[in-house]
Order: C-alpha cells, then structure tokens, then sequence
C-alpha cells in the first residue's frame, strides 16, 4: 500500500512541478519543452511501476516495466531476428515498392485528366478501406514468408501515398506553369524542376504517414500466419502463453521502430524541402 | 459530380476487367491440373468457365462473391451463424461503441490541453509521437488480458476501437478548438465573455469542420480496430472473425464476401459522417 501512496505523491508532485514549468516565464524555452513531456513519461513509467508492486497486479494482466526492459535485455538475440523478419524484410520492402508504384502511377494520373478524375474518387474511396482485411488473401497467395507481408503493405501504403502525390503533383499555379513555357522548357524539364519540387512536401506528408502503416501492415499480416520468427508471430504466441512481459518488450521494439522510421522520413523531408515555410524559422 | 462520373465507372468497370482475368490466370493452374488428371483436353472456353466457377478458387471472380455475398444476407436468416448480416452488426456494435467512447474521451481531452498548459505541454507531444506507434500490435494483448479478468464480449474489442479513434480526433479537435483567431478572441473579450462562454460560442463552434475531418478518420480506424480485435479471439463471431476462419478452411470466397461487406460497412459510416458534416455546416451557416 505504501508504494501505491508513494505513487500518487510522485503524480502529485511531477504535475505541481510540470504546471510550475509550464505557467513560468521561460516556458517557451525550447528545453523546457522538452522537459515538461519528458517528466509526464517518466512520471507514467514510475506511477505504472509503482501500482503494479504495489497492488500486486498479476503479471498475466499488467507487467512492471522493469520487468519488460529485463525481459527485452535478455531475449535481445529474439528480438533481433524479429525485427529483421518484419521490419527490414517485410515492412521496408512493401514501404519502398508500394510507395514507389503509387508515385508512378501518380505522374501518370496527373498527366491524362480522365484518369484524375476517374481513378482518385475510387483511390481515396480505397484509402478509407479496412484494407488490412486483404492480408489473410494474400497470405494464401504469397505464403507465410515475408513475401506476402511486403504484399499486405504494398496494398496498405498504396492509396493513401497515390492520393498525397497526386495532390501534391498539381500544386503547381498555372503562373508558374506559364513562366516555364515562357522559358521554353519542355514537359520534362517542366516536371523535374517545378512539379516534383513543389510535390515534395505532400510526397513527403504521404511517406510518413505510410511508415505507420508499413509497421501496422507487417505485424497484423503475421497473425495470419507466418513462419517462427517475426514481431506479430512472437506477439500472438506469447499471448497464447500469457507472457506478457515478451509481448510489452515486442511493442516496445515496434513503438521505437515505428518512431524511428517516421523520424527518419522528417529528417529527410527536412533536407530535402528546406525551402518550405513550415520548415523555416 | 457528374463530370466524374464517366470516368469513374470507366475506371471501375477497368478493374471488374482485370479482376476477371486475373480471376482466370490465377486459377488455371487448378483446372490445368483437373483436366490432366481426368486426361481431358481443355479448350479454351472450358478453361474459362472452369476457372470462373471453382469451389476453392485462388482469387474468386467478382460474381461468385456477388452470389456469396446475396446468398448469407438476403437468403439466411439474420440470426443465423451464416449470415453476413450477424456478423457484421457484430462488427458494427463494436465499432459505433468503440467509436462512442474514443471519440468523447478524444473531445474531453481536446478540451483539457487547450484549457489547460500544463496540460498541453506535458501530453501534447505524447499524442503526436503515438501517432507513428503501430497501436493495432496490442490488440489481442488488450483482448487476452481482458478475457483473463473476466471481460468478454463486445467491450475489449469496443476498447481497441476507441484506442484507435482516440489519438486522431484529440489531434483534430485541439487543432479546431485553436482555429479561432486572435481578433475573434479578443471581441469575446471585449464582450466580457467568461471562458466557458467563449468555449461554447467560439471555440466549440468554430472546431466542428476540424471535427468531423477527424471523425472520419476515427470511424475508419474504429472498424479497423474492430475486425483485427476479433481476430484473437479465435475465429468466434464478427466480419474479422469470417475472414480468420475462411483463411483457415481455405474459403477464399468467404474471406472475399467479409472483405466486400467489411468495405461496404465502411464506406456507409464514412458517408454517414459526411451528410452530418454537411447538414450540421449548413445549419451552421459554415458550409
């Protein structure tokens, strides 16, 4: 009982000490900003571990997260081999094919009116699709390797990619269109150096919404089978066998892959349309 | 509307098309094999209609899943295990309560981060980076837990579904609940306006267009949350259910019917959410 007390002094105390930050004059400071998120997660992690003890939660219900950084430390080997199945083979695999089909395709679309018309109506109606529902097909089609996991996320990151590109891809004012012609450029050079460039920022908006998705395809396809390695396969077993503790370290693996991945994309939208306002100042 | 109207049936009269053929390469190599076996020669419109109407084919042709599809909803009873009907209401009632929870938990959250700068600051980032977190992972550990303590039923999956309609409309909401500008502000101030009064005559107000974006994302990512919290349950009731049970017995037509009905379902609560958004913004005078 002491701990579950001690946890809500901690509570007490990290909120009186975040909303002294917060309302203090230095709050825009960018470390400060940092910080006051910072002590709300540490905060969560402690209180979490603190009531697990405390209270005595089974650890088929809610494990301490001590217990699952001790169990992600020592099944480390695992939780590699996991990773490069889903990650690095599947989901990165379908994430660059999907993503470069649906820019392909999007120039094509963006060229003939009738296909813009007619095909991004059923492409944005697809997007809003349960699509991960095509995995367990797809599965039957590719087998249980990690073929038919890039399959699932080539479908998934597909739609939502073709319509961020093609949007992107008209951005460009009829002004600015003009003023290529004036210079006497051609379709091509008209396309390399005005319209991809003022794509970016939507090409970019769709990669990153695409890595999400790309990690959310691989794992939920593996549920439908998968050979004896792989985040979602190790999830669904360990369920089975209620140890959560290697459940939690998966999710943790996959939070921090997910983050990773997505921070990776902003990183290179950052230097690659540094030109944009909303990447200035 | 109508100008794209034509291309769009071109387009998806272009992919009945290439279902179709695909629905035949994909599945000769079955009739192949049946007509090696029994030593018959197949002709070429043998080989079509064998492959067009395949018990178990590899990829179903689009009116064997009509057919499916009329057969277990029109022609079973609702309350018949084999009724798409059942299962996906089953589906739905997790979705729309799953839906319910996130969405109002997501509003009252919204509220306290724009209210609140403690708040903002400390819970702010967390809702943005859970964004990039490929939440859906944790479905049948929420789904096992649960059934250990006794929780079964509708409300785990309903809780996966609001876990997923949460995060967007908290995002969307604290974007609307931002929109007014400083002049508006400052004319309720003006107008000694207390700060729930400015809540409920600006803020809430002008929120609703950032709103409804945000509903249709989270009722989209409700049915999702849904089907795949069906799926540890072990093949039981429900469209994710018909799909994890037709991947088992290899009833690709099955899995295709819940697909289709899945989609349907989905596309008719996301125009749902749309007329509302169109009347409530012409009532509103904002449409």
């Amino acid at each position: 009982m002491t701990l579950v007390f001690l946890a809500l002094l901690l509570w007490a105390t990290a909120w009186f000490v975040n909303v002294k930050l917060a309302d203090s004059a230095q709050a825009q400071r960018r470390s400060i900003r940092l910080l006051v998120p910072t002590i709300f997660g540490l905060t969560i992690i402690l209180v979490w571990e603190l009531t697990v003890r405390g209270l005595g939660v089974p650890l088929v219900i809610l494990p301490p997260p001590s217990l699952v950084v001790q169990t992600a430390s020592e099944n480390l080997p695992i939780l590699w081999k996991d990773f490069v199945q889903t990650f690095l083979k599947g989901a990165l695999r379908g994430y660059v094919i999907g993503c470069a089909s649906a820019i392909l395709v999007a120039i094509l679309v963006e060229r003939y009116s009738f296909l813009q018309r007619g095909l991004l109506p059923v492409a944005s109606f697809m997007a809003a699709l349960p699509i991960i529902g095509t995995a367990p097909i797809l599965v039957m089609w590719f087998g249980f390797d990690w073929h038919s996991k890039a399959a699932v996320v080539v479908v998934m990151v597909f739609f939502p990619m073709l319509i961020n590109a093609v949007a992107g891809l008209r951005e460009s004012s009829l002004i600015q269109q003009d003023l290529m012609r004036t210079y006497a450029a051609n379709a091509w050079q008209t396309f390399f150096k005005l319209k991809l460039p003022v794509a970016m920022p939507f090409i970019f908006n769709g990669l990153k919404i695409s890595t999400t998705l790309a990690l959310i395809g691989a794992i939920v396809a593996e549920f439908f089978g998968s050979p004896i390695v792989g985040m979602g396969f190790r999830i669904s077993t360990s369920v089975g066998q209620l140890a959560l503790d290697m459940v939690w370290a998966e999710i943790v693996v996959a939070a921090l892959a997910g983050s990773l991945f997505y921070g990776v994309m902003a990183l290179l939208e950052k230097g690659v349309t540094f030109w944009h306002p909303s990447q200035r100042g | 509307m109508r100008k794209a109207l034509i291309p769009v049936l071109t387009v998806v009269a272009a992919l009945v098309v290439i279902w179709y053929v695909a629905a035949v390469a994909l599945n000769s190599a079955w009739a192949y094999n049946k007509a090696g076996r029994a030593n018959i020669e197949l002709t070429f419109s043998d080989l079509v209609k064998d492959t067009l109407s395949q018990e178990k084919p590899r990829l179903p042709a689009p009116h064997q899943v009509g057919i499916e599809i009329w057969k277990t909803t029109v022609e079973k009873k609702i309350t018949s295990k084999r009724s798409l009907v059942y299962h996906g209401w089953i589906t739905l009632s997790s979705t729309l309560l799953g839906f319910a929870i996130g969405t109002s938990m997501g509003i009252l959250l919204a509220v306290g981060i724009v209210h609140n700068r403690a708040m903002d600051m400390s819970v702010m980032p967390w809702a943005i980076a859970s964004q990039t977190i490929p939440i859906l992972a944790i479905a049948p550990m929420i789904i096992v837990v649960l059934n250990s303590i006794g929780i079964q039923g509708l409300l785990p999956k309903a809780i996966i579904s609001a876990y997923l309609s949460f995060f967007p409309v908290v995002v969307g909401m604290v974007k609307g609940l931002r929109s007014p500008d400083r002049m508006e502000l400052d004319l309720l101030k003006t107008y000694n306006a207390t700060r729930s009064e400015t809540f409920w005559k600006l803020r809430l107000p002008s929120s609703m267009p950032y709103l409804f974006a945000s509903l249709k994302i989270g009722i989209a990512a409700s049915l999702v949350g849904a089907i795949v919290g069906e799926l540890p349950t072990g093949a039981v009731q429900g469209l994710g259910a018909r799909l994890l049970a037709g991947s088992y017995y290899g009833q690709t037509i099955q899995i295709w019917s819940a697909l289709l009905s899945a989609a349907v379902l989905a596309a008719l609560l996301v125009a749902i959410i749309n007329l509302l958004q169109q009347v409530t913004l012409k009532r509103m005078g904002m449409a």
